[in-house]
């Protein structure tokens, strides 16, 4: 039965869109983090998705391929009595943008709630089809 | 379609009302097999725009819809309704022999022409999509009413009431 697979496939991009919602949520944490010891702040996550085909033609449900790390340097403010400042008086905070990270959970959330209406629309019609006859 | 030898309208319309060429039983369930084939290509094109919907975000993903009419043709072999075309079976799991529906739909699905240019070359338009989605629930639902109707009908007839 066709109509099951669409469960699958919105459920993987809901379970997709929730790892993106996850790392929004960790970025946005740790927006203003700074530099341990170590001298590396914070870096922001990135989600990639990928198609994921199951099975039957036209069913293609979404993966999170991998999660990549920003590599651009974080901000670096000058502020010599905070205590975890360098040599030279700056802090070097994480290179998280905030409303990059707000766009992202918008769009993010968006697309989550489009699926979950394309599984209740599914449901509905199912549960329809079960009644066929009567 | 590969090989297969499609029955055309001529092959399939009516002769005449000899009892001999087409049965009762015939007249009572080939609408209902012609609206069972509509509701599986509904729930396919479903499925197919599920899909989009669930790759809106992926990079590079091209958006797919399915030529409805030209489906439902192949499927029945008629261009109307109602001429019970041959009913071809589908392979739900790869161990199934036979034809399988990939050999059947493949060729009617098309690809969608991007509505805006996109940086990552994703082709959905989630507007589009979502009003396919809409269009195709309720079509997909008139379907199961004819069906329904069809049924009540065929009991109407069976019962004598």
């Amino acid at each position: 039965m066709s109509m099951f697979q669409i469960f699958n496939v919105a459920g993987s991009a809901v379970s997709a869109q929730s790892q993106r919602l996850n790392v929004v949520a960790s970025n946005l944490a740790n927006a203003d983090t700074v530099a341990g010891p170590d001298g590396q702040a914070y870096k922001a996550r990135q989600v990639t998705f990928q198609t994921q085909l199951m099975g039957q033609v036209g069913a293609a449900g979404v993966t999170v391929s991998n999660v990549s790390e920003d590599q651009t340097p974080g901000r670096r403010v000058l502020d010599p009595k905070h205590p975890q400042a360098d040599a030279e008086g700056y802090v070097t905070y994480s290179n998280v943008n905030a409303v990059e990270e707000m766009v992202n959970m918008i769009s993010a959330s968006r697309s989550y709630q489009n699926n979950v209406e394309v599984m209740n629309t599914a449901k509905t019609l199912l549960q329809k089809t079960l009644q066929l006859g009567q | 379609m590969s090989g297969a030898v499609l029955p055309t309208i001529a092959d399939n319309a009516p002769k005449g009302i000899a009892p001999g060429n087409r049965s009762m039983i015939n007249r009572l369930t080939e609408s209902l097999d012609f609206n069972a084939q509509a509701l599986m290509l509904r729930a396919e094109r479903q499925r197919l725009i599920a899909s989009n919907i669930a790759n809106a975000d992926t990079p590079g993903y091209v958006a797919r819809d399915l030529n409805f009419a030209q489906a439902l043709k192949q499927a029945t072999g008629t261009a109307g309704g109602g001429t019970g075309g041959p009913v071809i079976p589908t392979a739900s799991h790869a161990a199934h022999l036979g034809a399988g529906p990939a050999a059947r739909s493949e060729a009617n699905l098309v690809y969608a022409t991007p509505s805006q240019t996109n940086l990552d070359r994703n082709t959905v338009d989630m507007d589009r999509e979502r009003a396919n989605f809409a269009d195709n629930s309720v079509r997909y639902e008139a379907t199961l009413r004819f069906i329904n109707g069809n049924v009540r009908t065929v009991l109407s007839a069976i019962t004598g009431q």
